[in-house]
């Protein structure tokens, strides 16, 4: 089909090209010209362009589809491998599974808490620093700022981070989630940004009004800074979410784990999943049909989906508070 | 004035805080570089652990076994910093080419499909790679349905190639997102300047050369000049979820390594030796880099 059609519109500009040339000889005046003037190389171009990225929109979505096809299609096709692009016997059993697995809930509450808890921390942190760090009238602020920002450029490497834990006693606590990450250099440089372009008659006016610095933060500036605190939002509950290596490096107990930490254990411990498919496909599925089984596969890529849901959902909806992040970023980086 | 002084110190008191924050977590670390030194063995505090002084630093490379294993992981290191470094162009002309593309809707659609990636974690990136990849995902078998293999291939367990996997892995998840930047530089082209080459007779191809490829030259030497300064680091998440006993020994870079060595065999004043090592250089490279900006580019990037 496309073949074919390339062949079409290859032929179509040749005569298009051949037309052209005999209005040219013509003397035909030049806008003309300039409009009617398409080439073969170019619709090669372009037809290879739309081809090529079509695969590379397909190679980024077919994966996220393919586990999801699976996880709803009969477990005993999908663990022989046989859904590639269609599903089949359709069922939800896998989520039922899924989420009468004791560990499973648990790791999801901790992902969920440490996401909500740490992005408002981080968000409120970042839009009072942003602000409190354009007062000109603040002890030595300058020096403060600098302390913040230089952060960005080092670190002191994962094992001091971790031996530095444990002699705060840190490790092995929910707060190694949040606390760490609620003073973010970047943030705060992108609230700054932000706060700086607002006009200062704004807090000048709220000031004469005998506001003080809290309360001209609140009630200017956070509302005025609406933008930017939604794409630090954005970030930083996509951060939280994600966050892997602090769970593998700064906890041992297995109440702290993670989605993500417990989907790698799923992947890289059969044993640990194998326990799982027993326990639950004796539990809740005795009369259960090889369809309806929960089996390794299944129960991996039913959290796989579960884990990567909320991005998919949340991700095309805030697509342009990303693109601004990146954008204040570069200018400022 | 005494009131706006008085106004300073307690703006500051209201920050304080959060500098006690970055004190902890960003400063006091640091600190831990002294283990180094040491022979630091975790329960016991550092009073009770031996001074060592060098010993660390001399032990890395003091017999023949390990002075190969360390060259191991920096070869790996350098060829995967390298093979990104080598195919850095891709997302510049990936943003070039898509925005050749006329149909909005369309170009929105893949600029959003390709930026997607970026927003999962490795772990998801290693799940999904193993849904696909392995003896019973989608691409085994659809290879023996179309009779090209007669047994699954182990792609994940198997060393060939890996250090070229991984960039794949890494484009897959970022080049989407890389492109970004370039697709706002390309928007701020000026419209006139592309008027003005096609009044003059550029075609596609002569236009792209010589108006948008010159116009996000810029962008593309800040971000190579940052990669370059970030030569040593690969992070370790992406290594270290991919890696197996398979292909343990090529997939070992600096970061991960560091991290093996400590949590895996205890070694944690050696690790901690090698990463201070790593950071200095990586300071030094930065310093570099952001002086050849200044000099290329008139301004740098700290």
């Amino acid at each position: 089909m496309a073949d074919t059609a390339t062949k079409e519109t290859i032929e179509t500009t040749a005569e298009e090209t051949v037309a052209e040339e005999t209005i040219t000889e013509e003397s035909a005046p030049v806008v003309v010209k300039k409009h009617r003037k398409i080439d073969i190389t170019d619709t090669i171009m372009s037809v290879v362009t739309y081809i090529v990225y079509t695969f590379f929109a397909f190679v980024c979505v077919y994966p996220f589809y393919y586990i999801f096809i699976n996880t709803i299609s009969s477990n005993d096709l999908s663990a022989r491998g046989k859904i590639t692009f269609w599903p089949k016997e359709l069922h939800l059993t896998n989520y039922v599974n899924v989420s009468h697995i004791p560990s499973l809930v648990d790791a999801f509450q901790i992902s969920l808490a440490r996401t909500i808890l740490g992005t408002l921390l981080t968000v409120g942190a970042s839009a009072f620093l942003g602000y409190m760090f354009t007062r000109e009238t603040m002890w030595h602020r300058k020096i403060w700022y600098r302390l913040t920002v230089a952060t960005m450029y080092f670190n002191a490497g994962i094992i001091p981070f971790f031996i530095t834990m444990k002699n705060i006693h840190l490790y092995d606590t929910f707060w190694v989630y949040i606390l760490p990450t609620i003073v973010s250099p970047f943030y705060i440089v992108l609230c700054k940004t932000f706060v700086e372009s607002v006009p200062k008659e704004l807090t000048d006016a709220a000031e004469l009004d005998g506001a003080g610095t809290i309360r001209t933060f609140i009630s200017v500036i956070i509302p005025v800074i609406k933008p930017i605190l939604a794409t630090v939002a954005i970030f930083s509950a996509v951060a939280q979410w994600n966050s892997f290596q602090d769970t593998l490096l700064l906890t041992s107990s297995p109440k702290l784990s993670t989605l993500q930490f417990t989907l790698y254990q799923y992947i890289n411990q059969a044993s640990s999943l194998k326990a799982i498919v027993n326990s639950s496909t004796s539990a809740s599925s005795m009369a259960a049909s090889l369809a309806h089984a929960a089996t390794a596969t299944s129960i991996r890529m039913t959290v796989t989906i579960v884990v990567v849901a909320p991005i998919l959902l949340v991700y095309p909806i805030f697509q342009k508070y990303f693109v601004k992040g990146i954008m204040i970023g570069a200018v400022k980086g | 004035m005494n009131r706006k002084k008085l106004r300073g110190y307690r703006e500051f008191l209201y920050v304080l805080p959060f500098i006690i924050l970055v004190l902890i977590f960003a400063y006091y670390p640091l600190y831990g570089w002294v283990y180094a030194f040491y022979d630091y063995k975790p329960p016991a505090p550092l009073s009770k652990d031996l001074f060592v002084g060098f010993k660390w630093f001399h032990y890395m490379i003091d017999n023949d076994i390990k002075r190969k294993q360390l060259l191991q992981v920096l070869v790996n290191t350098f060829a995967i910093s390298g093979l990104s470094m080598l195919f850095s162009w891709f997302p510049m002309m990936f943003a070039v080419f898509l925005n050749e593309i006329k149909c909005k809707p369309y170009k929105k659609f893949v600029q959003t499909v390709t930026t997607l990636p970026n927003f999962i974690s490795w772990v998801l990136v290693y799940s999904i790679a193993f849904c696909i990849f392995n003896s019973t995902g989608v691409v085994n078998s659809l290879l023996t349905q179309w009779g090209v293999i007669s047994k699954p291939i182990m792609f994940l367990q198997s060393s060939k190639h890996i250090w070229f996997k991984m960039w794949l892995w890494l484009t897959w998840k970022n080049a989407g997102w890389a492109a970004i930047m370039y697709i706002a530089a390309i928007t701020g082209i000026d419209e006139e300047l592309i008027d003005a080459a096609k009044v003059d007779g550029a075609n596609r191809w002569k236009t792209i050369w010589h108006i948008t490829i010159p116009s996000i030259l810029p962008t593309y030497l800040v971000l190579l000049f940052l990669n370059m300064a970030n030569f040593l680091s690969n992070g370790m998440e992406q290594f270290f979820v991919f890696q197996n006993s398979f292909n343990k020994d090529y997939i070992q870079v600096l970061d991960l390594y560091v991290y093996n060595l400590a949590m895996g065999n205890g070694g944690y004043s050696l690790s901690t030796a090698i990463g201070v090592l790593k950071s200095l250089i990586s300071i030094v490279l930065l310093c570099t880099m952001n002086a050849i900006s200044k000099l290329t580019r008139g301004e740098g990037f700290i």
